[in-house]
C-alpha cells in the first residue's frame, strides 16, 4: 500500500483546498432528539409496506412466507391478518415462477411486491428480474413498462455461509432499466420504498437482514405517509473535510463508527450514504472529492467489477480525478465464497478498523 | 420417423371437417353460414369435450381464410428478406402453424390477452400490428411495432404481450397478466402459448403449479411443432403427450391444423376459465415448415419427405380452403381474390420495409425507464454521453 503513496497523485490541475466548519459529532450520536425518533428498520418497512397496500389498490405483496407466517424476517408481520388472501400473498417456494408472474401482472397492469426472502434465492429467477422486468420497455419502444419492487435481504448476514451471503448491488446495478436501491436506515428503508412503490420502472430494493433488527433515529419528517426519497440521490451522512468515504447498505455500519474514531483524532471524514446503486449520485461523489480530495468505497460486495470498481472508473474518467490526492482506495469485501467460521467470516469483510487504517495511510497520519 | 404430432395429425380420422348441413341457405348462391364437424380431442381430466360440430359463418370464414394467408405469405417475405439480409439476427417464422393462432385469435374477447414466445410475428399481426408494422419491425425501420428496437422475437399490441426471447420465460408471465385480469376482477383470461421445447421447462411446472392453486385464468398453450429446434418431442420429453403435462390442470389435446377445431377448443377454454375453474392446457398438434430459424434448414433432424407429407395433406390452408369451397360458403374465385389482394398487401408492406427508415440515433437512449432519473446515457466513451428522451406511450404510468 505505501508505494501506492508516494507523492501526490499525478497531477492536480485545480487545487481545491475548500473548507467547512467543523461538523460537530452530535450528528453521529443516537440520543433521540424531539424531532428525532428511534425506530427499528423492520418495522419502518412494515410500515411503509402497509401504507403502500393501502394508498393504491394495485399494489400487493408475494413471496414465500410473506402472509401466515407473517414473513421470514418478520417483515410483513400483521399484513395478512389485516389486508387478507388478495393482497398479501404466499407463493410456493419456486421463485423463478412467482418472480416472472409478479412481472407479468406488472405489466398487465397492478404494482407487485415481490418479495425474495434474501437475494441469493433471487438468482434463480435473475432472468425474470432482467431479461423480462429490465428490457421489456425499451425493447417495446416504450409501450409496456413494468412498475414492479423486487425487495428482501441482501448481503452478508451472520453465519450461514458462502451461499446465503452475497452482495447483488453490482449485479443489479449493471443492468440498464432496472433502478437498484440500497437503504441503509430506517428513514432510507421508509422513503426509497414508497419511492420504488410508486416508481413506473423495475426496482431493486436490497435490504439486509442485521439492519432489519437495527434501531435508527429517524426524524419525524419521515413518518409522513408520503415521504419519498429521491431514487438517485445520496446522503451526506456526515460532512467532513479531509477524505471522502462512499459506502451503502450494511457497510455503512462500520464507516460511521469508523468517521467517529476519526473525528476524535482530528481526522475530519465526509460520509457519503450512496441510497442508491442506480442511478448512481455522482455528482455527490464528485463534489465532495472536490473538497476533500480523497476517495475511499467501503463495501460488502467482492472486489470484481463491484460498485467501488464502478466509481473508481468514474472518477477517472471525470474532472474529479484532476482533484485527488491520492488514488482512490476500495474497500471490499474479501475476495473469497463467505466463510462460515465466525472468526473467517469476520474477516471476511471491512470492519471500522479497516477503515480507520486506510483512511490514515491515504492522509499519511 | 414422424414426430407424434405430425403422426397423430396424419391418422386417417374422421373425414376433415365434414359439412353437415348448410344452416341459412344461400346468398348470391353462397352458403351464408355451415355447420361443421371439429376434429376429434382428446381429454385430461376434462368431463366434457369442446362441442363436436359447430357453425361457421361465411363472414367467418373469410376472415380466417384471409388471416391464415397473411401470415403465410409475411412469414414468406420474411424468409425472402432475411436471405436478401434486410432481416438481421434471429427469425423464426410461423409458416405451418398458421391455425393456431387464427384460431385462438377468432375466440379472444376484446379484453383477454396473449403472450408467446419468439415465433410472435403472426400473432402481433393478428393482435393488431399491420403487416408494414410487423415487416417493417424485422426488417429495424421506424415504421416497425417497437420501431425497430426489438425485431422479430419483441412485438407488442394491446392485450399481446410478447415476443419473449428467452424458451418458457412467457409462461409465468403470462399466468401473471391473468393473475392481474383476476385481481382486477375482469373476467378476461390469457393465452400463454410455447412450444413442445419449452414445455420441459422448469419455471413451466412452477407456473402450472400456481395456476392451479389460485385457479388463474389461464390458457397454457403448447404448440407441439414436433421439434424444439432440431430435437425431436421424443428425444426431449419423456411424456410426449403435452396435453397431460400439467398434470393436476386438465388438458386438451387438438389437431392444430384445423382452424375451426381450435376455435372451439379456444372457446370452450375461455367458458372454463371465466367460470373460475382454473387453468387448462391446450395441446395443439402442428407443424413448422421452415426451420427452427432462418439458420436451420430444418433437413438434418427430420426428411424433406416428411415436410412434403404434412404440406400435402394437413396444410391448414388448403385444408379451411377445400373445405369452405366444397360447402359453398366460399368461391374458388374469392379465394383467388383474397390471394391476390394479399399478395399485393404483403408486397407493398414488403417494398416499405426495405425503403422505411431506421430510427435515428437519437433514439439510443430513448425509452429506457418510464421515469429516467440517469442524468445522462453513457455513451462507448465518456466524452459524448447521452440524453434519456421519452416517446413511447407507456400503459403503466398511472
Amino acid at each position: 500500500m505505501s508505494q501506492l503513496l508516494v507523492g501526490k497523485f499525478l497531477t492536480r490541475i485545480i487545487a481545491t483546498t475548500i473548507t467547512k466548519p467543523f461538523i460537530s459529532k452530535s450528528t453521529l450520536t443516537t440520543t433521540a432528539s424531539p424531532l428525532r425518533k428511534e425506530i427499528i428498520y423492520r418495522d419502518a418497512l412494515n410500515a411503509a409496506i402497509d401504507e403502500e397496500i393501502e394508498r393504491d389498490e394495485r399494489v400487493f405483496i408475494l413471496g414465500e412466507e410473506v402472509a401466515q407466517y407473517n414473513g421470514a424476517y418478520k417483515v410483513t408481520k400483521g399484513l395478512w391478518k389485516k389486508w387478507g388472501d388478495k393482497r398479501v400473498i404466499d407463493t410456493p417456494i419456486t421463485e423463478m415462477g412467482f418472480a416472472g408472474l409478479a412481472v407479468g401482472a406488472a405489466m398487465a397492469g397492478l404494482r407487485p411486491i415481490c418479495e425474495f426472502m434474501t437475494f441469493n434465492f433471487a438468482m434463480q429467477a435473475i432472468d425474470q428480474v432482467i431479461n423480462s422486468a429490465g428490457k421489456t420497455f425499451y425493447m417495446s419502444a416504450g409501450i409496456v413498462n413494468v412498475p414492479i419492487v423486487f425487495r428482501g435481504n441482501n448481503s452478508a448476514a451472520t453465519g450461514v455461509a458462502a451461499q446465503h451471503s452475497q452482495c447483488y448491488g453490482a449485479w443489479y446495478a449493471h443492468c440498464p432499466g432496472l433502478k437498484v436501491v440500497a437503504p441503509w436506515s430506517s428513514e432510507d428503508v421508509r422513503g426509497l420504498f414508497k419511492s420504488a412503490v410508486r416508481d413506473p420502472d423495475p426496482v431493486i430494493c436490497l435490504e439486509n437482514e442485521i439492519l432489519l433488527g437495527q434501531s435508527f433515529e429517524t426524524p419525524d419528517q419521515a413518518l409522513v405517509k408520503d415521504f419519498l426519497i429521491p431514487i438517485g440521490k445520496g446522503k451526506i451522512e456526515k460532512p467532513g473535510k479531509h477524505l471522502t468515504i462512499v459506502s451503502f447498505g450494511r457497510a455503512l455500519n462500520a464507516v460511521i463508527p469508523a468517521a467517529k474514531e476519526l473525528q476524535s483524532g482530528g481526522i475530519d471524514v465526509e460520509v457519503i450514504n450512496l441510497r442508491s446503486l442506480r442511478p448512481l449520485d455522482f455528482d455527490m461523489i464528485s463534489t465532495s472529492v472536490k473538497k476533500t480530495n480523497h476517495l475511499i468505497t467501503v463495501e460488502y460486495g467482492w472486489p470484481s467489477c463491484g460498485i467501488g470498481s464502478e466509481i473508481a472508473a468514474r472518477v477517472m474518467e471525470s474532472e474529479a480525478f484532476f482533484h485527488l490526492d491520492q488514488p482512490v482506495i476500495r474497500l471490499t469485501g474479501v475476495d473469497v465464497p463467505t466463510p462460515y467460521a465466525k472468526e473467517l467470516e469476520d474477516a471476511s469483510f471491512p470492519r471500522p478498523q479497516d477503515v480507520v487504517q486506510v483512511v490514515k495511510k491515504l492522509l499519511s497520519k | 420417423m414422424l414426430p407424434s404430432c405430425a403422426r397423430n395429425i396424419n391418422k386417417p380420422t374422421i373425414s376433415c371437417k365434414k359439412v353437415l348441413q348448410l344452416i341459412n341457405g344461400t346468398k348470391n348462391n353462397y352458403a351464408t353460414e355451415v355447420k361443421c364437424e371439429t376434429k376429434p380431442y382428446k381429454l385430461h381430466k376434462l368431463d366434457t369435450p369442446p362441442s363436436a360440430s359447430t357453425t361457421l359463418s361465411r363472414e367467418d370464414a373469410l376472415k380466417y381464410y384471409r388471416e391464415m394467408q397473411v401470415v403465410r405469405r409475411m412469414e414468406a417475405s420474411a424468409n425472402n428478406l432475411y436471405k436478401t439480409k434486410l432481416i438481421r439476427g434471429f427469425c423464426h417464422l410461423y409458416s405451418g402453424q398458421e391455425a393456431v393462432a387464427v384460431g385462438i385469435k377468432a375466440a379472444l374477447r376484446s379484453h383477454d390477452a396473449v403472450i408467446t414466445a419468439y415465433r410472435d410475428h403472426g400473432w402481433a399481426y393478428l393482435m393488431g400490428a399491420s403487416v408494414v408494422e410487423v415487416l417493417t419491425e424485422l426488417t429495424g425501420r421506424k415504421s416497425g411495432c417497437a420501431r425497430g428496437k426489438g425485431g422479430s422475437m419483441h412485438m407488442y399490441t394491446d392485450n399481446f404481450y410478447g415476443g419473449n426471447g428467452i424458451v418458457g420465460a412467457q409462461v409465468p408471465l403470462g399466468a401473471g397478466i391473468a393473475f392481474a385480469l383476476k385481481y382486477k376482477g375482469t373476467d378476461g383470461v390469457c393465452f400463454a402459448l410455447y412450444g413442445d421445447g419449452a414445455a420441459n421447462q422448469g419455471q413451466v411446472f412452477e407456473t402450472y403449479n400456481m395456476a392451479k392453486l389460485w385457479n388463474l385464468p389461464c390458457i397454457f398453450v403448447c404448440e407441439n411443432n414436433g421439434y424444439g429446434m432440431g430435437t425431436s418431442a421424443q428425444r426431449a420429453a419423456a411424456n410426449t403427450a403435452f396435453y397431460t403435462r400439467g398434470d393436476y390442470v386438465p388438458g386438451l389435446w387438438v389437431d392444430g391444423m384445423d382452424v375451426v377445431t381450435v376455435r372451439e377448443a379456444a372457446r370452450y377454454a375461455i367458458d372454463y376459465c371465466k367460470s373460475g375453474k382454473g387453468p387448462l392446457v391446450i395441446e395443439a398438434a402442428t407443424y413448422r415448415y421452415f426451420g427452427h430459424s432462418m439458420s436451420d434448414p430444418g433437413t438434418s433432424y427430420r426428411t424433406r419427405e416428411e415436410i412434403q407429407e404434412v404440406r400435402q395433406k394437413r396444410d391448414p390452408i388448403t385444408h379451411f380452403q377445400e373445405l369452405t369451397t366444397n360447402a359453398g360458403l366460399l368461391s374458388e374465385n374469392e379465394i383467388k381474390e383474397i390471394n391476390a389482394d394479399v399478395k399485393k398487401e404483403v408486397d407493398e408492406a414488403t417494398e416499405i420495409s426495405k425503403t422505411d427508415s431506421s430510427i435515428g440515433l437519437d433514439e439510443l437512449a430513448t425509452d429506457i425507464y418510464a421515469n429516467n432519473l440517469e442524468p445522462q446515457i453513457r455513451n462507448t466513451t465518456p466524452f459524448n454521453p447521452l440524453t434519456h428522451n421519452r416517446l413511447g406511450k407507456a400503459v403503466n404510468l398511472e
